[in-house]
């Protein structure tokens, strides 16, 4: 194998393991350094609802969390601890559902996220790069003005707005859609017309407003790209050769203007996903983000660290994944 | 015999941008015969039109610019095609059968994601809609070795290739179906001298074999003074100066093309080069008269009022100067 | 400053997205601006009859705390700006520094803060910020939300101006400063700077742009400062009191048409910002010479 492809793999493992430490490192920090100690916090809660009021047991409750947390030790110690805990896939318990592991409940909430970050991925990423490249390739065309005009309008808006818009016009409005949800209450995990269309039926709102803020954005990023190539050399070139104009668009054009839209993929994956956990709390859709926004109700820390550091590691191997298909498309990585 | 006729041909950019109006007369008037089995240099400065004049013969004309006015007239295997008024599927057809256009740019005439074959095939295809591979095949690889180029590059990605081979292969795109006319514009700028033999040397041996027109432009007399059976001065988007190699290197009449010989560096002379005093004028907004004079030692009052006209001044020698006609008609 | 008006008119005249979002954004400004004379104070309630449509009254109704919504937005609006204006500027001095240091150093200086900055690329930041703001809940104001914000949010940006110095670096003005002397802080602030100035202003803005909206999400998430009227709480209050499944749906229809209009607007000024320019058609604009000869 070259040796430049050798060089490229070993770079992107780097880049990633560098994201996965710097974001661990973070993560571990944050709680440690802020001027507010999240044990005390848990305890002014508890002992403002009346859970506890002698000083012995808030002392013991104390002593307790501070264990929970990992909060005893030096700090080089407690970052040791933290870790092994991570790489054993041990989050601790969490304290809103004592004592069920954290790494349990993100298990189940992960289907959900991974399921609607992929297939909308996916989906607005191929739909704004083939639009894209049509309405740039095609410039003087009507339609691809009017494209124009909407993606930009829908590109800039927030996820969470876009989300909230969607739910109230057609959840709440004109009531097409379930206002939130996975699945209908009640429902047994079957692999039946019922079940799939209550999937489906539950999913359509989610998914779209994160593919309306998605494929504007591909698409104009596209267009662009296009545009660039197609005033490439090689393009004239073939152009005035009498090379099929079909060919051109796919072979030519597209292709290499689609290389940076697969770093941009990878690069804004991020950004996607903090999308779909705002997405997710909108519509009560049982995934990380709906699981924080219970956490951060709750009160749940130890959650909350679990849901940050696993977005973490997730993402990271997800743009990992991108990185080491790129060189498939971009023959100047894989044969030097 | 003519292959190609160029009647009184103008070419601007026209391009409105923030409110602000441009005409661009990037070709202004000129005229010129092509003849079958020759080698015919555009030389000129940077941004004299030599690349847009190349355009309008290909017609390759796409807004921004736009033919104002003048005629391209091919003549071949007896048939007569205006390429300025031709149809989409007319230029289709004309087109790498019968005349071939090398762009410059030779590092990137080549798509960076696919492999040579496949640009070759795409190349192929497109006129010849129903080749079989095989027999597809066998031909490119017979054009290859007639042209020396080993049949390794079909297997390669343009970035395996060094800079030279890359332009070898655009050439040998361009002469798959042995054009008549083959169109080359800059075709060794980017390339260092020795591989720029390996080109010319190639071009020269291309035309050759098919007895075939080749048109190359380049802002280097050097190339011209090495390949080229006649040659064309341009200025400013006008023709100056056109006569056989010998006759422009031997005598240059106008004061520019004595300014771009005399620019040329020659063995054991040391004296010091002069380059011209100036820029090429604005051609948004050109100088009246001759486009020259403002740079020209020798003008003449009546050269800022009054544009020279290319005139025959001997077999094949033309010349739009006033200066230098007189010069000349003195002499005769 | 006369050339910055000027290229201000240029895009009102000459670009119709750019007459919008202009337009929109001093609208909005000036509504911002209203907060000054607004005859109610942002922290007291019940001055008015509670839920009330739009009247002529109160224009934008009154929200089920006896708030005016129209006022109450003045505040929210000039806000929600102020803290994305102030996270933009603390974010750029981190993106400008590591664009030019890194585009201009070059060699292992460049490799390793690329390969750092691309890592805050990639991070996913939401769910760092609602574990920073869940611990630090309620005792941060703006101010240290724009400091937290601005942390995370220089990557992108100091990507692009990286990218715009290593096109500059090649030209020849550098060279000439390289030998006779400069040191290497005065080059990049004298020669680069001004040539970077245009890729930081729109950065600027569609740092602007992440800012706000991210506010937006964490108020809705109930970890701002609540108190502080914003865009994004206004809208936590009246998801707190079920606007919209007890009809009062003007006070948040108020909050998301302002910021729908607000994002596009910005947005419209990025891209004709960066039409305007590029450097083809700066060129084009700039001179009559014959520059697209081989265009």
């Amino acid at each position: 194998m070259p040796r430049s492809f050798l060089s490229y793999i070993a770079q992107r493992a780097v880049q990633c393991v560098l994201v996965i430490l710097i974001g661990i490192t973070i993560t571990f920090f944050i709680p440690r350094l802020s001027p507010t100690d999240p044990v005390e916090t848990a305890v002014n809660q508890a002992v403002m609802v009346g859970q506890f009021s002698h000083p012995d047991a808030v002392r013991e409750m104390k002593e307790a969390l501070i264990r929970l947390y990992g909060l005893d030790g030096t700090l080089l110690q407690q970052y040791v601890r933290f870790w092994k805990g991570l790489l054993a896939g041990d989050l601790g318990p969490s304290l809103s559902s004592f004592p069920k592991p954290v790494m349990t409940l993100i298990r189940g909430s992960l289907p959900w996220t991974a399921g609607l970050l992929l297939t909308t991925a996916v989906i607005s990423w191929t739909l704004g790069n083939l639009l894209g490249s049509l309405a740039g390739y095609y410039k003087n065309q009507r339609w691809a003005s009017i494209v124009g005009i909407i993606a930009m309008a829908l590109h800039p808006i927030p996820y969470y707005i876009m989300a909230f818009v969607l739910v109230v016009l057609l959840a709440y409005v004109v009531p097409i859609f379930p206002i939130g949800g996975a699945i209908d209450i009640g429902l047994k995990p079957a692999f039946s017309i019922v079940y799939l269309s209550s999937l489906l039926r539950h999913a359509i709102l989610p998914s779209l407003s994160l593919l309306l803020v998605g494929v504007g954005g591909w698409f104009l990023g596209m267009r662009t790209l296009v545009t660039n190539v197609i005033a490439e050399d090689y393009v004239t070139y073939a152009k005035y050769a009498g090379v099929r104009d079909r060919v051109i668009m796919y072979q030519y054009v597209m292709r290499n203007a689609l290389l940076p839209q697969i770093t941009g993929l990878a690069m804004q994956l991020g950004l996607i996903f903090n999308g779909a956990l705002i997405t997710e709390y909108v519509f009560s859709y049982p995934g990380l983000g709906y699981l924080a926004y219970n956490a951060i109700f709750a009160g749940d820390y130890s959650l909350i660290m679990g849901v940050a550091v696993f977005s973490i590691v997730g993402v990271s191997i997800a743009v990992l994944l991108i990185d080491l298909a790129y060189p498939l498309f971009d023959p100047r990585v894989k044969y030097q | 015999m003519n292959v190609l006729r160029i009647e009184n041909i103008q070419a601007y950019y026209q391009s409105t941008l923030y409110g602000i109006a441009r005409n661009v007369r990037a070709v202004d008037g000129v005229s010129l015969d092509l003849h079958a089995d020759e080698i015919y240099g555009i030389a000129g400065e940077s941004s004299c039109g030599k690349t847009t004049l190349i355009k309008v013969m290909f017609g390759a004309v796409e807004p921004p610019l736009t033919i104002v006015g003048g005629k391209v007239l091919y003549q071949l295997d007896g048939n007569h095609i205006d390429v300025t008024q031709a149809d989409a599927e007319t230029l289709r057809q004309l087109r790498w059968k019968q005349v071939s256009y090398i762009l410059q740019g030779s590092m990137s005439l080549l798509n960076p994601v696919r492999k040579i074959r496949k640009t070759f095939w795409d190349f192929t295809k497109a006129h010849e809609p129903t080749i079989e591979p095989a027999k597809f095949e066998a031909t490119t690889r017979g054009h290859l070795d007639r042209l020396g180029l080993p049949a390794e590059v079909l297997d390669s990605y343009p970035h395996q290739l060094s800079g030279g081979m890359k332009q070898r292969v655009a050439i040998a795109l361009a002469t798959i179906f042995q054009p008549k006319v083959i169109l080359a514009d800059e075709p060794t700028t980017a390339l260092d001298v020795v591989v720029q033999r390996g080109v010319l040397q190639l071009l020269r041996r291309i035309q050759q074999e098919t007895k075939n027109t080749l048109v190359i432009v380049t802002h280097d007399m050097g190339i011209h003074a090495n390949i080229a059976h006649r040659v064309g001065i341009m200025y400013a988007g006008r023709l100056v100066e056109e006569g056989r190699v010998r006759e422009i290197f031997g005598e240059p009449l106008h004061p520019y093309t004595r300014h771009l010989i005399q620019s040329l560096p020659a063995i054991g002379d040391k004296s010091e080069r002069q380059g011209i005093p100036g820029a090429p004028p604005n051609l948004a907004d050109p100088p009246p008269g001759c486009r020259f004079h403002p740079r020209c030692p020798y003008a003449k009052p009546i050269c800022s009022i009054e544009a020279p006209q290319l005139t025959t001044i001997a077999d094949g020698r033309r010349i739009a100067c006033f200066l230098a006609a007189k010069e000349n008609a003195n002499v005769s | 400053m006369r050339s910055r008006m000027r290229v201000i008119s240029d895009l009102y005249r000459h670009d119709p997205r750019c007459r919008f979002a202009l337009s929109v954004i001093f609208i909005v400004v000036i509504f911002a601006l209203l907060s000054l004379v607004s005859p109610y104070d942002p922290g007291s309630s019940y001055y008015a009859p509670p839920s009330l449509p739009p009247s002529r009254e109160h224009p934008f109704g009154t929200n089920s705390r006896g708030q005016d919504i129209f006022w109450l937005m003045t505040f929210a609006v000039r806000n929600s700006l102020t803290f994305g204006i102030l996270t933009a500027f603390l974010s750029r001095i981190i993106a400008i520094f590591v664009g030019l240091t890194s585009g201009y150093k070059g060699g292992i200086v460049d490799r390793i803060m690329m390969v750092i900055n691309d890592s805050f690329v990639v991070l996913p930041v939401l769910p760092i910020l609602i574990l920073i703001n869940f611990i630090m809940r309620g005792q941060m104001g703006l101010m240290e939300l724009a400091m937290i914000m601005a942390l995370f949010g220089w990557a992108w940006d100091a990507r692009l101006i990286r990218s715009q110095v290593l096109s500059l670096k090649e030209r020849e003005f550098t060279f000439t400063s390289v030998f006779s002397g400069t040191n290497t802080a005065r080059i990049l602030l004298s020669e680069h700077l001004p040539f970077v100035t245009p890729i930081v202003l729109s950065t600027t803005i569609n740092n602007l742009l992440w800012a706000i909206g991210m506010e937006v999400t964490l108020a809705v998430l109930g970890l701002s400062n609540i108190g502080i009227p914003t865009i994004g709480t206004t809208i936590y209050w009246a998801n707190q009191h079920q606007a919209l499944i007890s009809g009062v749906w003007w006070w948040l229809a108020a909050p998301v048409a302002i910021s729908v209009l607000l994002f596009i607007a910005l947005y419209l000024l990025v891209v004709g910002l960066g039409t305007y320019l590029d450097p083809r058609t700066r060129i084009q604009r700039m001179k009559g010479a014959l520059s697209d000869e081989r265009a």
